[in-house]
């Protein structure tokens, strides 16, 4: 059978629903708890054997060495993909995504970020 | 009547990704349709060969924003056949389960396009607005909306729990209600019919000369579909139809597009019933060992081919994509030949076009007979900033306000 205005019954009792969009930003969308986001490094775990790194599609990893088994991570989030593959890569565990995703920024040097060692204190003894 | 040509593109305000059309008019009606690739190549192939295997993986994924699976799925086949790795079935599974997900959300988004192209704005909306149950759904299963990033080389990333598995078949049972509504709508809204029958008309026979590939070939009445012809991932286990039709024209491409929906919920729920137990991924070497393969998937738009060749190290020596969308092009100017040029845009939408999947190739002509000049990406910026002050376009100004409005 062929009938005009098909969707119109669907249209006019969208009038009476809420919203299907998100008012985003004051309402904000839960990520799901596995959503690939920002990148965490711990550098308390790092043993510094740089797989991230060469695994990395995006070259958006840098382990630098700063002492004595310490190593410190610069991340740049502007070149990252989200991909998480350095979470798998690293054996030691030393890399987690979290769930954030609001890391736009209008300044490049805001999107480089570095996780630096924690400070030496084996020294000072 | 007198002729003349109109240029589209490669920045036009209908066209979603830079592509050159040139097109012959005499009155409304085109007499030469012709169009130009080549505006969107990135590099890909090249830059293959710069990264390892695993790398790649990323890179391929990020060759189409839409069926990113399509071709990463693709890849890593091609690497697993070199390698002779035999991934788990599980995994095998789990791949064909992302496959079709990400099918449903790009005929979904088709069926918008399609609506939008022919004024039905009130279909785009509604089917972008089904269309994120779907999204959301890939987003729980593989940590994002697009790009999944699950393929990995010998298997897959994420296991899917019973969790998972009820939170599908909740969404596929609501989406199917939803296509069953929309196929109605296909049949019975008589606008959508008047307007899109008869339009881009492919007879069979220029289907085969053509070699189109996809629901542009399935909806002029040819079963060309690489589940069927040549079962990759967990194809050959399930139960389907290949979906086909005989309108020939972009009606026929709709109803093409909603049948495969159907079958692409009847195919996760097979999955999601059947999916064996097991490992999801078998250990891969990283330096894959001399040989070549090539492997082909269905991938929404039609059929996805990608070769890989390997020299024994962790980096392959050539990898070559093509995408369903090269295939299709061809079509486009048969299916337009002595139509209005009103049609153009549905017509173009109607095989689903990828463009920057599509470009893999790029001839720069020196057009001053070896006078040309190299420029760097810096030069190119600060000349088109030159360029458009020349002009008394200054967008500095532009972006400081910018700057301010986002303090
Ligand atoms: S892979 Fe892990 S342990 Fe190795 S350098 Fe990277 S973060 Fe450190
Ligand atoms: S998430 Fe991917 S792109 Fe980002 S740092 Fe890790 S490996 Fe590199």
């Amino acid at each position: 059978m062929i009938r005009p205005a098909k969707m119109i019954r669907q249209v006019l009792s969208s009038l009476f629903k809420k919203p299907a969009t998100n008012l985003y930003p004051f309402n904000k969308f839960e990520m799901p708890d596995k959503f690939r986001g920002k990148i965490v490094f711990d550098p308390e775990l790092c043993v510094g054997c740089k797989l991230c790194m060469k695994d990395c599609p995006a070259g958006a990893i840098n382990i630098k060495k700063v002492g004595e088994k310490k190593f410190e991570a610069e991340f740049d989030l502007g070149k990252c993909v989200y991909c998480a593959q350095c979470t798998e890569t690293c054996f030691k565990k030393a890399l987690k995504f979290t769930g954030e995703f609001e890391l736009a920024s209008l300044d490049r040097e805001k999107l480089k970020i570095t996780f630096n060692a924690k400070p030496d204190d084996t020294a000072s003894k | 009547m007198h002729k003349f040509t109109v240029p589209i593109g490669p920045q036009h305000p209908a066209l979603k990704e830079p592509e050159s059309f040139n097109v012959l008019l005499s009155g409304e009606r085109i007499m030469k349709f012709s169009a130009r690739l080549g505006y969107n190549h990135r590099g890909i192939e090249k830059a293959c060969e710069e990264r390892t295997y695993i790398q790649n993986v990323y890179l391929t994924e990020r060759v189409c924003g839409i069926c990113s699976h399509a071709h990463s799925s693709c890849f890593v086949q091609a690497v697993e056949e070199i390698a002779g790795l035999e991934i788990p079935r599980r995994a095998n599974y789990i791949r064909t389960l992302v496959g079709e997900l990400e099918r449903i959300h790009s005929h979904l988004l088709w069926l918008g396009v399609a609506g939008h192209e022919v004024g039905f704005d009130t279909l785009l909306m509604y089917a972008w607005r089904d269309r994120e149950i779907v999204m959301d759904i890939l987003a729980k299963l593989t940590g994002n909306r697009v790009n999944y990033g699950i393929n990995t080389i010998g298997g897959v990333r994420r296991d899917i729990n019973t969790d998972q598995i009820k939170d599908v078949s909740k969404a596929v049972k609501k989406l199917k209600e939803r296509t069953e509504y929309y196929v109605r709508v296909a049949k019975e809204e008589v606008t959508l019919i008047k307007r899109l029958s008869g339009v881009g008309v492919l007879l069979p026979k220029d289907v085969l000369k053509l070699g189109a590939v996809g629901p542009t070939a399935r909806a002029s009445g040819i079963e060309r579909d690489t589940r069927k012809d040549d079962p990759y991932g967990a194809y050959g286990e399930l139960d389907f139809r290949v979906i086909t039709d005989d309108h020939n024209d972009v009606y026929g491409r709709t109803l093409v597009r909603l049948g495969e929906l159907l079958e692409s919920y009847k195919m996760i729920s097979q999955i999601l019933e059947n999916i064996p137990e097991g490992p999801i991924t078998v250990k891969a070497p990283r330096k894959i060992p001399a040989g070549e393969a090539v492997s082909r998937y269905e991938a929404p738009r039609g059929e996805n081919v990608h070769y890989v060749k390997s020299n024994g190290t962790d980096k392959p020596e050539r990898v070559k994509i093509r995408a369903p969308t090269l295939a299709n092009i061809q079509t486009v100017a048969k299916m337009l030949e002595d139509r209005n040029l009103a049609d153009l845009p549905i017509v173009i939408a109607a095989i689903d076009p990828c463009f920057s999947c599509t470009d893999r190739l790029t001839l720069v002509k020196d057009v001053g007979h070896g006078k040309g000049r190299k420029m760097r990406w810096e030069d190119l910026h600060s000349h088109s900033i030159q360029w458009y002050k020349a002009r008394g376009i200054d967008f500095s100004d532009l972006n400081k306000k910018m700057e301010k409005l986002l303090k």
